[in-house]
């Protein structure tokens, strides 16, 4: 047997597209059955089948769904409710809500349509990704076949009104965080906004509102369909249920594929993506999850299991569950400078730490990968990162640091050793006088 | 009520505060440079984090932390040290550290939390990032390379000032504070940028490498470019005054000054009348006071009493006022004006010129109906506090009059007089909001009162304030709003015709008088006159070119005097330098005159005047009182006389706003603001 979950226990069964995208094959796949029961009961009860399955937001963060979903008032006020889908997907190596709304976009629709019921609103809005073009496309056509059939919108089959939209963002991973995403959608500069206030007391236009991830939302139905059980019976206590999970860098397939929570790491890269390029024994380290979390090293990966608490516990994470495995001929000061490069690319510059530091990072980066830099600078640049998580507004700061952390944790020898190398080759390495001159 | 604690002092405080508000109220001092009292939270710069318990194990943004009963707040614990000195270096890495040549140095921000955050050396060897000048118009200097993003003047602009015309653009290290397309900022608030600014990105153009703080010597006084009388400090070095600085005063003008305000202070040094001078053969020649003096008794001792007239300008003093005042009644003089521009009110109750509902009372107004009003130009202050009270979404604003951009939403709701009566049963939205309106207010602009049907546009105004009742039970909203800084202390001194005496306009007709006396008066029409003109003022203006002969005055900086805002408030304004070269203080000059006209005044120094004027005015004695803090009753009935209106549509009596004063029109400052303003100079330029 391949990995661990059965076929039967799969939830997004066209998640490679195989078959028919439309309502007619998704209706055959299970989605929108029983639809109506369960919007036949009340929102607490769907609250509560959430939260005794152990859905943890599939976003990165990890917060239960259930719980979250309680934060709503329950009592509507003149404010109406809104229930907004986070598909801005921009982590660096992740594509799995990609798939969900190529392939399967009446999942998240229903899911969209269940939620709004649980948290008492009637409209919704998916955000998605700028470069998304296609996948909105599928997403939009989807929303026309289930407006057509009455399943949404007005008047709809189910009983409760709702009206999902889709609004395209312009391309920032910054909206991506759930508060600058609701700037975004507002029409604003996409900077995130200060907590307090949580989205559940004043999100999109000041009314209460939701942001999940799409994966998280897509999940439900299923859930509910098939009883909270079923999906605790997955994975270790706290981390439980099925999820996508991807590789990408130096495996032999890449792919994104459905597996239960808590599968040891290596089982999955060996069974599901062909293994690491040149045998197991070639890797060097992984990122669990998209790129920002710490690195985890070969010999750790090789026992890590993929859940919450099992990578946190390694001082990594589980976030979107997207591994970027890295092989020996992977120059991995390179690539986590390029990381860096990445997040001084796309921090908003509203804070302090995260404008300023991102940029000093990555510029001191650059020079841990030539090896010019002095062996003095690993710690300075450990303490800057250390001033940046933290201290910021959003998360991107926190993101902007662990990949640093992560490399100096397991790796620091080799960049000393580089550094070390760079100067034996050299008679005068710039500094070196300066630093004889002190 | 909740408590939290303080670095181990336990504190009460008001529900709903801050953490920070909460640590200030037990003495702790956060520092910061993006938060700032009057402005929307941002929580960018990161310098106020504070420790708290419980929450989350790592540090937060007091700015814009709810403080919760049973809070501990930590300001100065090992985590918070840390944290700011992060801060504070990221905030450094990239600033240029040209102290020496800015002209922020002494009052920075940046430096002087530097001191308790910053490290001794630095550890950023990358080269430091460079940002391109904006170019923001005459008044805000900008080197941008400075700038820490804290978005203060964003805030600003956005906000308070209400125009778009200054963002934050990109992203990431490479944000840039910009004007977009490098136009000047259209408010007529700009210049507050420059103090909000807390480091030295947005300085003062016109102030510019011209002093250092410490070199000035500071003096606190009111404002009196406008009827607002905001409160203002004066930087002077020597003799010149350098710069003039907003203070605080929640019930004028919270901590924001106009342009005007601000930059007219080199007219201070243009123009000046600095010796007396006598008409010789058609040209203006330099006499010595005993001259000047004696040319203008004699003059006056040959003219009879109805042939005697005295016009006070728009900047004067209460106390040179009261002199004029004493001196030429006791001559018999009846012709006696403080209404250059031929304002209605005058006669009547004292609160019938008042601004009643006071400008801070003004909050509480539902309904705001402006009548021939353009406070934008006439009172930018006061018209910034109405966008905020519009902002708050409580109070519907309506205009009758000009149709312009006021900054905020309203009803507009006719442009001339007739629509006053019309509204009162049009059946109109505005209409019924008004009249179900609990606090109503009614601002009545000069471009209503200075017509001339102004006395039966009054009467209308007021038996539609009658009719919505304006006034009532706690609550007076018969608003008038002055634009000259002397005109209320004028009319609070009785300084209007006697019977029989003529106004403003009538004395300056060809033939009416013998001799006109011009206590800076220069907004008034003198080419009909042909009277012996003697002008007592400051600048080389209107009044002065027509004079036959000069005493030149002390200008508001330069003379301790008190000046009545538009509410009735009675302000100090204090000496901060001396009068140009020979130049005395107004009162002193006619004291002085009155000696030569053989009718000597019983005072000798300005403390008997006070008292005098306190004696004779006892509203003068309370300074710093509006009294429309106890409303007095007042009966609109009796406001104006019943009459046809004409269809002329109201007008601002402010055309220009940079130029409405002889000190504002010797400034060179204020005459590129206003080529700036018209579009016939480009701030880029």
């Amino acid at each position: 047997m391949v990995g661990i979950l059965e076929d039967k226990d799969r939830i997004f069964t066209n998640l490679y597209g195989l078959h028919d995208w439309g309502l007619e094959g998704a209706r055959a796949r299970g989605v929108w059955n029983g639809t109506t029961e369960m919007l036949a009961q009340t929102p607490e009860w769907i609250c509560d089948q959430i939260k005794a399955s152990g859905l943890r937001g599939r976003g990165g963060a990890g917060f239960a769904t259930g719980l979250k979903w309680t934060f709503m008032p329950r009592q509507l006020s003149e404010r109406p409710h809104y229930l907004v889908v986070n598909a801005d997907e921009s982590e660096p190596g992740t594509c799995k809500d990609r798939e969900i709304m190529r392939n399967d976009p009446h999942r998240l629709i229903e899911g969209c349509l269940v939620a709004s019921y649980a948290i008492r609103a009637h409209d919704c809005f998916i955000y998605i990704r700028g470069e998304y073009v296609f996948e909105r496309e599928r997403l939009e056509a989807a929303l026309i076949e289930a407006a057509a059939a009455r399943l949404i919108g007005k008047d709809n089959v189910h009983g409760w009104d709702c009206n999902i939209r889709v609004t395209h963002g312009g391309g920032a991973y910054i909206c991506g965080d759930e508060m600058a995403l609701l700037e975004s959608l507002e029409g604003k500069k996409g900077q995130p906004r200060l907590k307090p206030p949580f989205p559940a007391g004043a999100g999109v236009y000041g009314c209460p509102t939701t942001v999940n991830n799409v994966e998280s939302i897509a999940v439900t139905p299923e859930i509910l369909r098939r009883g909270a059980e079923w999906f605790v019976g997955f994975g270790r206590p706290k981390n439980s249920g099925t999820k996508l999970m991807s590789a990408s860098g130096h495996v032999n397939r890449p792919c994104v594929v459905e597996e239960a929570m808590s599968i040891p790491l290596r089982q999955l890269i060996d069974d599901h993506f062909g293994g690491v390029r040149g045998g197991w024994g070639n890797l060097k380290a992984v990122i669990p999850g998209g790129s920002s979390v710490r690195m985890i090293p070969a010999e750790e990966a090789e026992v890590a299991l993929m859940d919450f608490d099992d990578l946190a516990a390694r001082k990594s994470g589980l976030g979107t569950a997207a591994m970027i495995v890295m092989d020996k001929d992977c120059d991995i000061v390179a690539a986590i400078a390029r990381l860096s490069y990445f997040y001084k690319h796309e921090s908003c510059g509203q804070c302090t730490p995260c404008r300023e530091g991102t940029g000093w990072m990555w510029r001191i980066m650059e020079r841990m990968v030539t090896g010019e830099a002095e062996p003095k600078e690993i710690d300075m640049l450990l303490d800057v990162a250390s001033q940046v998580e933290g201290h910021t507004i959003c998360g991107l700061g926190d993101a902007a640091a662990w990949p640093i952390q992560g490399l100096f944790r397991h790796f620091r020898p080799e960049i000393e050793q580089r550094i070390a190398n760079y100067r034996s080759r050299r008679a005068n390495v710039p500094g070196v006088t300066l630093i004889a001159a002190e | 009520m909740p408590r939290a604690k303080v670095n181990g002092v336990e504190i009460e405080f008001e529900g709903g505060m801050t953490v920070l508000q909460v640590a200030e109220l037990a003495g702790e001092e956060i520092p910061r440079f993006c938060y700032h009292e009057r402005l929307s939270i941002a929580g960018n710069c990161r310098m106020c984090l504070v420790e708290v318990r419980p929450g989350p194990p790592k540090p937060q943004a007091s700015c814009a932390l709810p403080a919760a009963d049973g809070q501990e707040i930590l300001t100065n614990s090992p985590m918070v040290q840390k944290a700011r000195q992060g801060v504070m270096e990221f905030l450094l890495i990239n600033h240029p550290l040209d102290c020496p040549i800015c002209d922020q140095g002494g009052e920075c921000d940046l430096q002087d939390q530097s001191i308790g955050y910053g490290r001794d050396e630095t550890r950023y060897g990358e080269n430091k990032r460079a940002v391109e000048e904006k170019q923001m118009g005459p008044l805000i200097k900008t080197v941008m390379t400075r700038c820490i993003q804290c978005t203060r003047c964003v805030r600003f602009i956005t906000e308070v000032a209400g125009v778009p015309d200054i963002g934050l653009i990109s992203r990431g290290e490479d944000v840039e504070i910009t004007t977009y397309l490098g136009k000047a900022v259209a408010s007529e608030l700009s210049a507050n940028v420059i103090d909000l600014c807390p480091v030295g990105a947005l300085t003062s153009k016109p102030y510019a490498f011209n002093a250092r703080p410490w070199e000035l010597t500071k003096t606190q006084s009111v404002d009196v470019m406008d009827a607002l009388g905001s409160a203002i400090r004066i930087d002077a070095r020597g003799p010149a005054v350098l710069r003039i600085l907003p203070r605080t005063n929640d019930a004028v003008n919270e901590e924001w000054i106009s342009d005007k305000t601000r930059y007219a202070c080199d007219g201070l040094a243009r123009q000046r009348l600095d010796r007396p001078m006598v008409r010789q053969d058609g040209k203006l020649k330099p006499a010595t006071w005993a001259e000047a003096f004696a040319a203008v008794a004699a003059r006056i001792k040959a003219a009879s009493p109805d042939r005697i007239g005295v016009i006070a300008g728009d900047l004067q003093d209460a106390e040179s006022m009261k002199v004029a005042l004493d001196l030429f009644r006791s001559l018999g003089v009846a012709s006696l004006d403080c209404r250059q521009d031929g304002l209605t009110l005058g006669q009547g109750p004292r609160e019938s010129w008042l601004f009643n509902s006071t400008i801070e009372g003004l909050e509480q107004a539902d309904v705001i109906l402006l009548v021939g009003a353009n406070p934008r130009l006439e009172a930018p202050v006061l018209n910034a506090r109405i966008r905020k009270l519009w902002l708050a979404g409580k109070t519907r604003i309506g205009v009758i009059g000009e149709r312009a951009d006021l900054t905020y939403g309203y009803d507009h709701l006719g442009a001339g007089p007739s629509s006053i009566a019309g509204l009162r049963d049009d059946g109109s939205d505005f209409a019924a909001a008004l009249k179900a309106a609990r606090r109503p207010a009614i601002i009545i602009g000069q471009g209503a009162l200075t017509r001339p049907d102004s006395a039966a546009v009054l009467a209308a105004i007021a038996a539609l304030g009658a009719a919505v009742g304006v006034v009532r039970e706690g609550w007076n909203g018969w608003n008038v709003l002055h634009t000259a800084a002397a005109r209320v202390a004028g009319l609070d001194l009785g300084f209007i015709p006697a019977a029989g005496g003529l106004n403003a306009a009538e004395m300056t007709a060809r033939g009416a008088l013998d001799v006109l006396v011009l206590l800076g008066a220069d907004e008034i029409d003198l080419t009909g006159t042909d009277a012996f003109v003697v002008y007592l003022g400051t600048h080389g203006d209107a009044g002065a070119h027509r004079a036959d002969v000069i005493l030149p005055g002390a200008a508001y900086t330069e003379k301790n005097g008190l000046y009545a805002n538009t509410e009735g408030r009675v302000q100090r304004g204090e000496r901060a330098v001396f009068p140009k070269g020979e130049a005395k203080e107004d009162w002193s000059i006619l004291r002085a005159l009155s000696d030569h006209l053989g009718a000597r005044l019983p005072y000798d120094t300005l403390e008997q005047l006070r008292s005098a004027l306190f004696a004779d005015h006892p509203t003068f004695g309370q300074i710093d009182y509006a009294p429309g803090s106890t409303p007095a009753a007042l009966d609109l009935a009796g406001l104006g006389v019943a009459g046809a209106v004409a269809p002329t549509p109201f007008g601002s009596p402010v055309k220009v706003f940079h130029l409405t004063n002889p000190i504002a029109r010797a400034s060179v400052t204020m005459a590129e603001c206003a080529a700036v303003a018209s579009g016939l100079k480009l701030a880029a330029e």
